[in-house]
């Protein structure tokens, strides 16, 4: 049960954020303040988001195998590589680093 | 007749629809694919098979999907864990703020359109030039990323057991690759990079202090903090 009241208001709470964005005024972001700040907070969440992703473990810091799949993703796409393959890279970079017993 | 099919789709400084439709799907299908490491890692952290389903059909956001089910398998109580869920997908209100105006959308369409606002649907239509092009890449990013990240969930869900352990895949090394795979192409001038820079050192630095979910909200405060800098800057450079 506790579950399903997690999954619950994850739902409803997700959701809602998601069309709040949608439903604010157009007007609201006419200032270049705004439209500057507004391009660049998806710069700063996806560059955190990365960084934990690739560097976390729970909430302890740890250099491991993802870390190398991650530079081998960023060496594919420095070499303009197509997402597919990025993601592929990555993937198999650390599961080659794990099997290597690293 | 073929000559005038070949020009059809190349609208007034637009790219051609087949090439947005092109970027959109490789996105879609490449993060789409990624639902079955969720699918395992839920499976995995205890949670059943229509919870794991319910929450790919009704949360699509990825991350936030991954830190509920790591908050419920860490035995953190619900609503500890539906918090650290829902602060990761606050970030799909700016998204949602930049699309709305992009994308136009009529307000009758907007909720069902909110559903699909997420980290890849806004980085594929944000990189379009113009409306067409952002709409065309939103609808495609985010209807075959809904069906194929639900079809890999339920595959993943039921595969768990017979995969055993994930990590050893590498299939947790994906959700990062996508993120910089998004990311990337963001990361045009010196201001863009010096956000991305600070957000790595705050959300990293502050991942052991702060509860589940808090430190990538406040990483975001990196681009209010760039941009005053870089406005002082120009003002003092402005008086001399």
């Amino acid at each position: 049960m506790n579950v399903w009241i997690a999954i619950g208001v994850t739902v409803v709470g997700c959701y809602a954020v998601k069309l709040a964005g949608l439903l604010v005024p157009g007007g609201v972001l006419e200032r270049p303040l705004v439209k500057r700040l507004a391009a660049l907070l998806p710069v700063a969440l996806l560059a955190a988001l990365t960084a934990q992703q690739t560097f976390a473990d729970g909430r302890t810091l740890v250099l491991d195998a993802r870390a190398a799949g991650v530079a081998a993703a960023a060496v594919a796409l420095f070499l303009r590589a197509p997402f597919l393959l990025v993601v592929a890279a990555a993937v198999v970079v650390t599961a080659g680093v794990r099997a290597m017993g690293a | 007749m073929a000559e005038q099919t070949a020009f059809a789709d190349i609208r007034a400084d637009g790219r051609p629809d087949a090439a947005v439709v092109r970027d959109a799907l490789g996105v879609g299908v490449a993060v789409g694919l990624s639902g079955f490491a969720f699918g395992v890692t839920s499976a995995g952290s205890g949670l059943s098979l229509w919870q794991t389903c319910a929450l790919s059909l009704l949360v699509f956001t990825g991350a936030s999907q991954f830190a509920l089910v790591g908050a419920l398998a860490a035995g953190g109580n619900p609503f500890t864990a539906a918090a650290g869920a829902f602060f990761l997908g606050v970030r799909n209100a700016f998204y949602g703020l930049r699309l709305s105006q992009l994308l136009a959308l009529p307000r009758a369409v907007r909720p069902f359109a909110a559903q699909w606002v997420i980290d890849e649907t806004a980085a594929v239509a944000l990189a379009q030039p113009t409306r067409r092009s952002a709409r065309i890449g939103f609808v495609v990013t985010g209807l075959s990323l809904y069906v194929l990240w639900n079809l890999t969930t339920l595959l993943g869900a039921l595969g768990a057991e017979a995969i055993g352990d994930t990590a050893a895949w590498g299939l947790d090394a994906a959700g990062p690759a996508v993120f910089l795979a998004l990311l990337a192409p963001m990361l045009r001038s010196g201001t863009e990079r010096a956000v991305a820079a600070l957000a790595v050192i705050l959300g990293l630095g502050l991942l052991p202090v702060l509860p589940a979910g808090l430190p990538v909200l406040v990483a975001a405060l990196a681009a209010p903090v760039v941009l005053w800098v870089r406005g002082r800057r120009e003002g003092q450079e402005g008086d001399r």
